[in-house]
């Protein structure tokens, strides 16, 4: 039952076998919550019902985080202690400082632009025939894997040498040679390899960020809009002196959220160029020394230096949401 | 506010009655409005769309010819397609597809069963230290997948169940928790607690308050919290990679494409119907359960 399934049969009796022992527990759990019965007893069901969860937790997120950050201390094969080494790395090697740099980049431009280009289309598209539809088109690459997302990206940047009989199959490198430019090498450029990787990430989340920005313009109170109108205000103003200051804490949590989401991507860096071509990011560069490099002490670093960068902008977050709650 | 629609005349009227220049300037910025809307839209559909006119192309054609060249000599086939699914020497998808779902169904009703259990017991039930457990719970939300893998991945050597479907639906369920346990308690506090009295009065205990009150009010936020997860497990790479990593046995869909990518990277007849494999599940399930999807997404979208 826990050996490793091989075929097709194989694997839907281990599923069902697995279901079936998880119903059981779920079983366990129920009916000597059932036989507690009256008000003296209750927070012992309390108790049952969370010990499944609270167990998980702390053997799968809270163990292994505090030891994950132990570990950052530790030299490449997890046995000297080396104090903070591995921090001082990250800050002052050189490749280490290039994957920084490349990481303020990405948490930069990614939720600027996703916003802007959401908040824009949000608007432009309100109360249109095909209102649903053009939302449908740029939510959809939100709904597939960031690996799907890349090859179909890394199609877009496809090089071919620039020779007599060979033409481009990918359309910004045919799109520049239209204009009368010469083909480049779009993912090995560096830095702009960087910015064309952030392309993606735009591409995925700007439906996110349209969603709901629009749900956020469409909540604005009629009279305020009438108002407006009545007196003549043209479509910019409308945007700045209304439309903005209305939805601002919502821009304010659909920033923090696409910062935060920016921060912890990997697959795109990874599919598209392998962290190569001085492209890394964190996330990225954290399972590089992981896995490839087999540098456990570094890698631990880099996982604990991304928890740390995440809190703030998490704890800003949360903020914003209770704020607009509150509203 | 500045394109025309048949519904929106009561307000047209209203708006051209004080000032003819009002409308003079909608009347101007209305093309470029729709015209920037239209940009955008392109923009956003040409990289899919040229990957799948791609994948029916001919391999011939693919390496030689750009996709838009497809319009003037329209060449059909769906060799691709059989290609990824094991016919000329190629890959087979079908067997990640299988594992995709074998991994997805528990990894989703595992942490939902247990997180409505959790959340019920946060929200109605009343024991000790439950605020100090319920901020804690919370707080994990924050916790990036990253910082857990190796120590999850040493204990999975140590009860030897590596490479096997087990340490990704113990995973992935984990995972899931702190933001199902937030999502489901932040609805169930919501129901009435009138009607969880009522049903005390009547003699119910929590067992039955939990299915035949709890359950049934619960639907739309377990469907969209379900949606939402069975999405990200879907297109997960991540831990796909850490704990599935050796074997291809075990390895969904996500994977065998990143694989397709890094050993036959310019192979784009693979690649290009690979990835349309591989995002049909989660394009079909966008566009029947729309709604619940976009609730899902947005409920969760601070996670991992």
């Amino acid at each position: 039952m826990f050996h490793t399934a091989s075929t097709t049969p194989e694997k839907l009796v281990q599923m069902v076998a697995a279901l079936l022992l998880f119903a059981a527990v779920m079983g366990v759990i129920l009916f000597v919550a059932g036989r507690l019965g009256g008000k003296k007893h209750e927070k012992w069901v309390g108790y049952l019902y969370l010990l499944p969860v609270v167990l998980m937790l702390t053997i799968g997120l809270v163990y292994p985080g505090l030891r994950t950050i132990y570990e950052s201390f530790f030299d490449a094969a997890g046995k000297a202690f080396v104090g903070v080494d591995n921090y001082k790395t990250i800050f002052t090697d050189d490749d280490q400082l290039v994957v920084l740099r490349n990481t303020v980049f990405w948490v930069v431009l990614t939720p600027f632009l996703a916003t802007g280009i959401g908040l824009l289309y949000a608007i432009l598209v309100d109360k249109s025939r095909f209102e649903s539809f053009a939302k449908a088109l740029i939510f959809l690459p939100m709904s597939i894997s960031f690996v799907a997302a890349s090859v179909i990206w890394k199609f877009m940047y496809e090089y071919r040498p620039d020779q007599a009989n060979v033409k481009q199959i990918g359309l910004i490198n045919q799109i520049i040679v239209w204009l009368g430019g010469k083909p480049i090498q779009l993912l090995i450029e560096s830095p702009l390899n960087t910015f064309l990787l952030i392309i993606v990430m735009i591409w995925i989340q700007a439906g996110f960020a349209m969603t709901v920005l629009s749900a956020a313009i469409k909540a604005i109170p009629d009279d305020i809009v009438e108002a407006a109108r009545l007196d003549g205000v043209n479509a910019w103003t409308m945007f700045k002196n209304i439309t903005v200051p209305s939805v601002r804490p919502t821009i304010v949590v659909v920033l923090t959220t696409i910062g935060i989401g920016t921060l912890k991507v990997f697959d795109v860096v990874r599919t598209m160029t392998g962290g190569n071509f001085k492209t890394s990011v964190v996330a990225n560069e954290f399972y590089s020394q992981t896995f490839r490099a087999d540098n456990q002490g570094l890698g631990a670093a880099l996982a604990v230096l991304l928890f740390i960068l995440v809190i703030p902008v998490v704890a800003y977050n949360i903020r914003q949401v209770r704020q607009s709650e509150a509203r | 506010m500045s394109t025309v629609t048949p519904l929106a005349t009561e307000s047209d009227l209203v708006a051209s009655k004080p000032s003819a220049a009002a409308v003079a300037k909608k009347r101007l910025t209305s093309p470029w409005a729709s015209l920037t809307a239209i940009v955008i839209a392109v923009l956003w559909t040409i990289p899919t769309f040229g990957l799948l006119v791609s994948s029916f192309r001919p391999e011939s054609k693919i390496k030689r010819t750009g996709w838009w060249t497809f319009f003037a000599d329209p060449q059909v086939t769906l060799d691709n397609y059989r290609s990824v699914f094991g016919a000329n020497g190629g890959v087979n998808m079908a067997d990640f597809f299988v594992n995709s779902l074998v991994i997805c169904i528990p990894s989703v009703l595992i942490p939902l069963s247990l997180a409505s259990l959790g959340a019920y017991a946060f929200a109605w039930i009343d024991f000790r230290f439950k605020n100090f457990l319920f901020i804690a719970i919370f707080a994990l939300q924050i916790v990036p997948l990253q910082i857990t893998l190796i120590p999850v991945l040493e204990i999975f050597v140590k009860i030897h169940i590596t490479g096997t479907f087990w340490t990704l639906w113990l995973a992935h369920s984990t995972f899931a928790l702190p933001l199902a346990i937030y999502l489901l308690h932040n609805f169930m506090r919501e129901v009435p607690a009138g009607l969880i009295e009522a049903a005390r009065v009547d003699g119910a205990g929590h067992v039955s308050i939990f299915f035949k009150v709890m359950l049934p009010l619960l639907t739309p936020a377990l469907a969209a919290f379900g949606i939402f997860q069975f999405l990200w497990v879907w297109n997960d790479l991540l831990v796909a990679l850490v704990f599935a990593g050796g074997g291809n046995e075990v390895a969904p869909i996500t994977l065998a494409l990143a694989n397709l990518n890094g050993t036959r990277g310019t192979a784009w007849h693979l690649l290009s119907a690979g990835a349309f494999v591989s995002i049909a599940v989660p394009v079909v399930v966008f566009l029947l359960l729309q709604r619940y999807f976009v609730r899902g997404l947005l409920a969760g979208s601070v996670k991992g």
